[in-house]
């Protein structure tokens, strides 16, 4: 009886899964949600390596005030995000070396006056207000073929540096006063890096949404890192991590009717707890 | 003899403090100069002006174009929890000869096996340096200064996280490498350097040059040059006058 019920059950699960992916709102989920994963777990292992993610998150809240101001005058939000976001990765970079102010000052003056210049455009926006959860909370469900040609993109060009440039790129990540007496070109791979950082970021927010979308870039990498002696190992093993935990919320979050953005989270989070307590135990 | 690197009349600093002032150093072949002095002297400035980290305010530095830099840095700048093998990171200093986008080449992995073996982890090769104890961690990052062959090595305090019985294993190290190399080595331990350093250089402010490892207080303090002397000897004895000097 219970093993008739399990199978009965599985095969409902099945065919509401084949019926689900016959709709094409969801193929997008998905894809958005794996093409998400590889930029995050790649550029997450970075960001964590490197002991940025108070950065990267100053430059995701800071990106709030592009999308304020691009919706007040009708541009597309995440262009105005991404302009934001890259210019205030490329001045936290710039007011810590060359103006002489501590960078996590930069870092939180930065992040509040992105976020007030949003809410204050979003405000003076005549006419109807937009979906504010959805920026702050992320909308998986309403991703368009435009953004995951544009996540497809940004994932290919950062699968091709790391597969072209790893050993500078992780020298410079490493240390990068070593690498200025070697010769590295190293303040250009840094703003390279700090533009596909914001970029991956902003991308991700349609995702994730600007609060919850450092978890994407962190829990996964820290995971991965349990295990990892070279940050290359890092990013593949958070690449992975990530689509698991995506995959796995965004069901959760289907069939519970419950904001994906969370259910992703506690997944991951779910992830790491379990893998943490492995590694205590062997 | 042509000097692999001359310093002449350098002054540099930060902002509109300077660190250094008229200083003039001449590096040759197989020299092995000790450079000491107090903190805040600008020992650390000096070596930022030679590696280029830092552009010096007035002065000229001449370098001999077969000039290349190994440098080890002061471990407590780096970070031991990145996620990166102990082959990586010597590895990573062959950019001084390597283009940056190329790959590692066959003999530059061979040369890494060798240097671990010089160096006594040859067992070490896989692990994460976050497995390394302070010590090894440091005979780590000497190979890294060595994978490119430098014909000049410069150590910024290499003693400060070594264990004592390491440390003579070090100054035995240097004491081989510098047939093939110049060595500069900063340290605020002079008793421990002079016995290997052939020549001393102070600084502080300015730069005085000492063209043997024999050195006592009184020409320390003619030197303006306010440190700690600790001899060595039968019976060893600390010399803990200081003094302030404008």
């Amino acid at each position: 009886m219970v093993m008739f019920r399990t199978g009965y059950l599985s095969i409902t699960i099945m065919n509401e899964l084949l019926e689900l992916l016959s709709f094409a709102f969801f193929r997008n989920a998905l894809l958005a949600a794996l093409l998400t994963s590889i930029i995050a777990g790649i550029v997450g292992s970075y960001i964590v390596a490197k002991r940025s993610v108070f950065i990267s998150s100053g430059i995701t809240h800071a990106s709030f005030g592009g999308m304020g101001i691009a919706y007040y005058y009708g541009w597309p939000p995440f262009l105005g995000a991404a302009i934001f976001a890259v210019l205030s990765s490329i001045g936290i970079e710039w007011s810590s070396t060359k103006a002489g102010l501590r960078e996590d000052s930069s870092i939180a003056i930065l992040w509040s006056l992105g976020m007030a210049i949003g809410i204050l455009f979003v405000f003076i926006t005549p006419g109807y207000t937009p979906n504010l959860m959805g920026f702050l909370f992320g909308d998986i469900l309403t991703v368009k073929v435009s953004d995951l040609i544009w996540l497809f993109v940004i994932a290919v060009v950062c699968i091709t540096l790391i597969w072209l440039f790893y050993p500078a790129i992780v020298a410079v990540a490493f240390d990068n006063e070593f690498a200025t007496v070697s010769g590295l070109p190293v303040k250009p791979i840094k703003y390279l890096s700090a533009i596909i950082m914001a970029i991956a970021i902003v991308l991700s927010i349609k995702v994730m949404g600007i609060i919850l979308v450092l978890s994407l870039f962190t829990i996964p990498a820290a995971t991965a890192n349990l295990f990892s002696k070279s940050l290359k190992t890092v990013m593949t093993g958070s690449v992975i991590v990530s689509c698991i935990g995506s995959l796995t919320g965004l069901f959760i979050a289907y069939y519970l009717d419950l904001p994906s953005g969370a259910t992703i989270i506690f997944t991951l989070t779910v992830l790491f707890a379990v893998m943490k307590v492995y590694k205590l135990l062997k | 003899m042509k000097p692999l690197i001359h310093l002449e009349n350098i002054s540099a600093g930060y902002d509109k403090n300077i660190v250094l002032n008229n200083v003039n150093l001449k590096v040759l072949e197989n020299d092995f100069i000790g450079i000491i002095g107090p903190n805040g002297g600008g020992k650390t400035t000096l070596l930022k002006v030679i590696l280029n980290l830092l552009l010096p305010y007035s002065g000229s530095i001449t370098k001999d174009p077969t000039l290349k830099i190994g440098y080890l840095p002061q471990i407590n700048s780096i970070d031991k929890q990145f996620p990166i093998m102990v082959k990586d990171v010597i590895l990573s200093g062959r950019f001084s000869t390597n283009r940056w986008w190329k790959k590692p080449g066959k003999h530059q992995l061979t040369k890494v096996d060798e240097l671990l073996e010089f160096i006594g982890l040859e067992h070490s090769r896989n692990s994460s340096i976050g497995e390394l104890s302070g010590g090894q961690m440091q005979r780590v990052f000497l190979c890294r200064a060595l994978i490119s062959n430098p014909n000049l090595l410069i150590l910024d305090e290499p003693n400060t996280y070594v264990d004592k019985s390491f440390e003579a294993n070090l100054y035995n190290l240097l004491g081989e490498l510098n047939d093939q190399m110049a060595i500069l080595l900063v340290s605020h331990d002079v008793g421990t350097i002079s016995s290997m350093v052939k020549t001393i250089a102070c600084v502080n402010g300015g730069l005085h040059y000492h063209p043997s490892n024999k050195i006592t207080n009184e020409v320390l303090q003619s030197y303006n040059c306010p440190i700690e002397l600790v001899s060595h000897g039968h019976v060893p004895h600390r010399v803990l006058k200081h003094h302030d000097h404008e």
